[in-house]
């Protein structure tokens, strides 16, 4: 039981990178590899803050608002610079190797003793879990209680965010610029501050894991992209064509699903060497997956 | 009012020659003149166009419009004053968005966009009467994604986007040559509607000599970046689709257009 709400609590956690990646690849068509570097730049900033006595709240704002601009640094690079998605990601998360080092002096720090900003929720959750029966694992059903309302929150601002005018032209900017640019859209503006959101989502995703784990490592964030994607593509999967309000609780429910099942992988002996090559495996099916299963011909949207 | 003057655009191609897509073209444009703009193939239409709406870069010359010299001015900035049509109606419009939400966009050019909800109760009304208006039947479509429209239908969208706030100038480059015949007519009745109803200053590339004789005050023929033909007035009320192929003749004989150009505009254009 225990296990299973841990594994919960992970899953929800790394929604946030997967709520990251739904913002710049589904929206902007953005694949953006800086997530690998912003997701370890938002948990160093937070650790090296939370070590340093600060209270855990700010200091995990501050780690998403870290991850912020480096997506904004992404984002300059591509809009302003004219350099390709692709190559824009990966000179930020190179750069941002060395930055994550600096940050945090060597490559792992423990939060052995230090409140987190989930001991905080904790301690408002716990009598709730206890009333609705958790007994041994009333701490971990706090936790999962916790990250859950998180996430449910960032859902509902992004939502709120991207039906405004604001949010409304940064979609459409993203889907087809050539419209937003006739309709006085500065997209490059719009690309900016999309990746920073992304980015802000995925270091906030790192800062939470940092804390959920309970140390931060400057390797953890190699692989998140495809985290991400994969959690988009399975959430998609889960529900089918669906608006933006669905799409983002997919999201969310993708990443868990995934979770679930890495660790029912693991559970029936997955050698956890071949746990990325698996995870490959499983965004390129999702790609894939579609193109095969409609037989029916792509009506021609010029027509 | 539009005023283009002295307007030059060059390309290089990589160890080609340099050709004058746009070759010091002057003209001005009254304010609520419908001018419709032929050329064949590669004549420098869409690199005129493009230069006033900022996605080309003039190498000399000004482009002023309502009294505004813009030719510096970002393809986005000009959005304040010039609503445009693409050819593509995947480009015009945001497919994965709803119809309603790509109306939001265009009611938010010119303006500041905000932290207000995008699909106001009073956008949606506003919406639904002008499409009504236009398209009867697209108005119960405002919540589907736009994408899900045919290309004809997504450019009437597109056309009640473009003058969603009245536009000084409205471009429209050949935005009826990627749909089928019954559409491409649906959509130029629209248009020519819209234009007379907002008293529109408007340019519009076409390839259809029946449009380019029927529509407009006015007729430019674009040949080698340069205004070849220019009819306006009573002249322009009063022309057919046989007098157009006899002007066609009349400068080919006096050397101002080529043989192949002549024959292309004739078989295009009849
Ligand atoms: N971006 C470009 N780079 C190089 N040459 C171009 C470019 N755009 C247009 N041209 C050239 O300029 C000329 C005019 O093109 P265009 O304005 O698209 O013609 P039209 O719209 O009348 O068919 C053509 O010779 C074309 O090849
Ligand atoms: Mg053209």
């Amino acid at each position: 039981m225990i296990t299973l709400l841990t594994t919960w609590t992970f899953g929800v956690t790394l929604g946030f990178v997967a709520l990251g990646v739904f913002v710049s690849y589904r929206l902007f068509a953005f694949p953006d590899i800086t997530t690998d570097g912003s997701f370890t730049l938002g948990a160093v900033v937070t650790t090296v803050l939370l070590v340093a006595g600060h209270h855990p709240l700010p200091a995990t704002l501050a780690g998403a608002a870290a991850g912020a601009m480096a997506g904004s640094c992404t984002g300059m690079l591509h809009a302003l610079l004219g350099i390709e998605p692709l190559l824009a990601g990966i000179l930020m998360t190179t750069a941002l190797a060395s930055v994550n080092l600096v940050i945090l002096g060597r490559s792992n720090v423990p939060l052995s003793g230090v409140p987190t900003v989930l001991d905080r929720a904790e301690a408002v959750i716990l009598p709730l879990t206890q009333a609705l029966g958790f007994t041994d694992s009333a701490t971990e059903a706090a936790r999962l209680l916790a990250v859950l309302a998180a996430a449910m929150l960032a859902v509902l601002i992004l939502y709120l965010f991207f039906r405004t005018s604001l949010g409304t032209a940064m979609r459409a900017g993203g889907d087809t610029p050539t419209m937003a640019r006739a309709l006085g859209r500065n997209t490059s503006l719009l690309t900016v501050a999309g990746l920073a959101i992304a980015n802000a989502l995925v270091a906030l995703s790192g800062a939470l894991v940092a804390q959920v784990q309970g140390f931060a490592d400057v390797q953890m964030g190699i692989g998140m992209v495809v985290w991400g994607m994969a959690s988009v593509y399975l959430g998609a999967a889960l529900v089918g064509p669906v608006r933006l309000g669905g799409a983002l609780l997919a999201t969310v429910a993708g990443s868990i699903t995934f979770r679930l099942l890495v660790a029912a992988a693991l559970r029936a002996g997955l050698d956890p060497d071949w746990l990325k090559l698996a995870t490959a495996v499983v965004v390129l099916a999702a790609l894939v997956a579609p193109r095969f299963l409609s037989h029916r011909p792509q009506a021609s949207a010029a027509r | 009012m539009l005023e283009v003057s002295a307007a030059t655009v060059a390309f290089t191609a990589p160890g080609g020659p340099i050709v004058r897509a746009v070759d010091g073209v002057s003209f001005t444009v009254p304010a609520g003149a419908f001018v419709v703009v032929i050329g064949t193939n590669g004549s420098g239409k869409s690199t005129l166009l493009g230069s006033i709406a900022g996605t080309v870069r003039l190498d000399s010359g000004t482009i002023r419009v309502a009294g505004q010299d813009i030719t510096r001015w970002r393809e986005n900035q000009r959005a304040r004053y010039v609503g445009r049509v693409f050819q593509d109606p995947r480009a015009g419009t945001a497919a994965s968005l709803t119809v309603l939400e790509n109306i939001a966009v265009a009611a938010a050019r010119g303006r500041h966009a905000g932290l207000g909800w995008a699909t106001r109760r009073t956008l949606r009304a506003e919406a639904s009467s002008r499409l009504a208006a236009i398209a009867p039947g697209l108005e119960m479509r405002l919540d589907q994604p736009i994408g899900s429209l045919s290309g004809g239908q997504r450019q009437i969208v597109s056309l009640v986007m473009a003058t969603w706030h009245r536009p000084d100038v409205l471009l429209l480059d050949e935005h009826t040559a990627a749909l089928d015949p019954a559409a491409a007519d649906r959509v130029v009745q629209a248009t020519a509607r819209l234009v007379r109803d907002q008293k529109l200053t408007a340019l519009m590339v076409t390839h259809s000599l029946k449009q380019a004789a029927g529509l407009g005050d006015r007729l430019l023929l674009v040949h080698r970046g340069r205004i070849a033909l220019d009819i306006d007035g009573a002249a322009k009320r009063r022309l057919s689709a046989d007098a157009l192929a006899g002007r066609f003749d009349r400068l080919r004989r006096a050397d101002q257009l080529d043989d192949a150009a002549a024959r292309t505009l004739r078989d295009n254009y009849i």
